[in-house]
């Protein structure tokens, strides 16, 4: 049990607040603890997981990826011209088409990466400013609402009526959610590719010289990514039950503010898909609690902007680097400099 | 190396060459493409353009050096056209005196080096990464900014303030010359002062500069104040511009100012770099976005080609570098 708490620290951290927080919650507001705003809770967060679980990937791998959001954007765009195309389609190819796209847009990431060797972050705002740019140029901004049925349709997996005549529903995206996260959570833990993502992200030389192909590595995460995209981008536009070229833009640093919270690091080779899911699903929680509370939706993300500020420099602060400022100061580097500038 | 590349390098420096290059091919091809795009309107819009990217990709610059990032600074710029916004609206917002604005000025610069001072802290004391504690502080700051404001505008200010925006001197505009005082004191502060050369240093490798004696804690809490007091800066010119503030202004210049740092020829680990290839680089983007607008594109097309311009430039930078290694 200590091993455990040892290894999974934040994932325990972020499922003792999200607990204290429902409790707080569940005796403050009156709608907080039923199951309608549970599943409300997974009905809305359902999208953002998708996304955090595919960039959870690249994370460990040591990239990073600013482009995803807008991606998942074309996604939805080319799709439904494409559905129209063909005259409807269905589930299967619609998702089909869909990881397709997403697949391929991220691969254009990863070739980036490789073969010129630009450095992700550098190559995906590049990609994100062209994918963005060229959304909207050639759709000139204009939304598409005229989807498939079977598309916009909500599609009810489970449900049941409450006491006070409202109906709780789990409807697709939650479970297409969960069938995500546990394919990534097979694929980066329980495969010998998955071992090698986490080593490639922790350290790529020692990984090159163990005989860890590089350019798999980076197609493998970034296309992994592409598919999650790809999928989200599908299932956004199954839940708004509309293509708008551009609400996904600027969700790609909400996700990345939320995987980190959920303990991956910047740099490689640590992030659980269970700590990310918890950290999407703390934003959310929040989020919905302070809506419950009454307190108007524009402080919102003044909220959630504090509460990771907060988190992530307590999680970020070893022992002895936050308190004792001074026991520090007084025996290493920092001395010296002070007697340079005197 | 050859005599002209030799005494080109030692005029401007070997990361010139790359921005300068690209001036030229940007000011001939346009200037084949449209007769309207060599005159001095063409110009003239670029100069009044190119003060609010610029002065926020200087404040994205220092943070870069460091080997981190500002995601914050459009947000901080916000927010400090707010505080000033509000100084004035005390003050008998459209009749409030010049003693009005600047003591706006100052608390606006104030608060933009509020937001670089916890930045710079929470980095410097408990090496989070910076991309996260900025993202944090962008996401605190955007909700901050439209819980003050319910997502309206301000404006409503006195017509004095409106020459910072519009107004020329001997023909050159106000924003520009704000811009280029700023790109000199951070050429300055960059190239001669100690705490440029920390900078440098702390990107290079933090832990060397800390062995080898720096307070590297309150260098990178001094860049990020820095960085926030230049978003401020930013903040005041885009107020003056707009005649208004709302939060969200100038959000898409965000990751503009990085693709503008990079293409000119910043190291994206930090430790390398300079402030006057990046100004040109500035002025190669909106000559591109003057030239794309003249020939019938609009601003999204721009955006893609900024994009696509970044691809090149580092392909270029990869293909010469593999060059110099077959000539070796």
């Amino acid at each position: 049990m200590r091993k455990l708490f040892l290894s999974h620290t934040t994932e325990f951290v972020l499922f003792a607040v999200i607990i204290a927080m429902s409790i707080v919650l569940a005796f403050t507001t009156d709608r907080f603890f039923t199951l309608g705003n549970g599943f409300d809770l997974l009905n809305i967060s359902a999208v953002n997981i998708i996304f955090a679980v595919g960039l959870l990937v690249v994370l460990i791998s040591g990239g990073i990826d600013i482009s995803f959001a807008v991606a998942a954007s074309i996604v939805q765009y080319v799709t439904a011209l494409a559905l129209e195309r063909i005259g409807g389609g269905g589930w299967v190819s619609g998702l089909l088409i869909a990881a397709c796209i997403g697949i391929v847009l991220g691969m254009i990431n990863a070739f980036l990466i490789h073969r010129f060797r630009i450095i992700s972050i550098v190559a995906t705002i590049a990609t994100f400013n062209v994918y963005f740019g060229l959304l909207m140029f050639f759709t000139k901004g204009v939304s598409i609402y005229n989807l498939p049925d079977w598309l916009t349709s909500r599609v009810i997996i489970y449900e049941r009526e409450m006491a006070d005549g409202s109906w709780a529903e789990i409807t697709l995206p939650v479970v297409v959610m969960a069938v995500c996260a546990l394919a990534t959570w097979f694929f980066i833990t329980r495969t010998t590719t998955g071992r090698q993502l986490y080593a490639f992200g922790d350290n790529p030389e020692g990984a090159r010289r163990f005989g860890i192909n590089i350019g798999a590595m980076q197609f493998i995460a970034f296309g992994w990514l592409g598919l999650m995209a790809g999928i989200a981008g599908l299932m956004q536009a199954h839940y708004a039950q509309e293509v708008v070229p551009n609400a996904l833009y600027g969700r790609e640093l909400d996700v990345l503010a939320a995987v980190v919270l959920g303990g991956a690091r910047l740099g490689g080779g640590k992030g659980s898909v269970l700590g990310c899911v918890l950290g999407v699903l703390l934003v959310s929680i929040t989020q919905n609690g302070l809506n419950l509370m009454g307190v108007s939706p524009f402080a919102f993300k003044m909220i959630v902007g504090a509460i990771i500020l907060v988190a992530i420099t307590l999680s970020s602060a070893r022992i002895g680097n936050l308190v004792p400022v001074f026991a520090t100061r007084k025996s290493t580097g920092d001395r010296p400099a002070d007697r340079g500038e005197s | 190396m050859n005599a002209p590349a030799a005494r080109f390098n030692a005029i401007f420096g070997a990361d010139m060459a790359g921005p300068l290059a690209a001036l030229a091919v940007v000011l001939v091809v346009f200037g084949f493409a449209s007769p309207h795009f060599l005159t001095g309107a063409t110009f003239g819009s670029v100069a009044f353009q190119l003060p609010e990217l610029g002065v926020l990709t200087l404040a994205m610059l220092m943070p870069i050096l460091t080997g981190g990032l500002n995601l914050a600074i459009t947000f901080t710029a916000n927010i400090a056209g707010l505080t000033l916004a509000w100084t004035l609206q005390a003050n008998g917002g459209i009749d409030a005196g010049p003693g009005a604005f600047l003591l706006g000025s100052a608390l606006a610069l104030a608060v933009g080096a509020a937001s670089g001072l916890v930045m710079g802290l929470v980095i410097a004391f408990t090496r989070a990464h910076p991309i996260l504690v900025s993202l944090s502080m962008m996401i605190f700051l955007r909700g901050l900014g439209e819980f003050l404001t319910r997502g309206g505008d301000i404006s409503g200010f006195p017509t004095f303030i409106a020459p910072i925006g519009h107004g020329s001197i001997l023909g050159i505009p106000v924003p520009l010359l704000i811009l280029i005082a700023c790109v000199i004191a951070s050429h300055i502060l960059l190239s001669r002062s100690k705490l440029g050369f920390s900078t440098y240093m702390i990107g290079s490798n933090i832990e060397s500069a800390r062995y080898s004696g720096l307070n590297t804690r309150k260098v990178l809490v001094l860049v990020y104040m820095l960085s926030g007091v230049m978003a401020a800066v930013a903040g005041i010119i885009m107020l003056a511009r707009f005649n208004s503030v709302r939060v969200g202004h100038g959000e898409s210049y965000l990751l503009i100012t990085v693709l503008a740092c990079f293409l000119g020829g910043i190291n994206p680990f930090g430790g390398f770099g300079r402030v006057l290839p990046v100004f040109v680089a500035l002025i190669v983007l909106q000559l591109l976005s003057s030239g794309l607008n003249l020939l019938g594109a609009n601003q999204h097309l721009t955006t893609a080609v900024w994009g696509i311009l970044l691809i090149v430039v580092m392909v270029l930078r990869w293909l010469s570098a593999k060059f110099i290694k077959i000539v070796k």
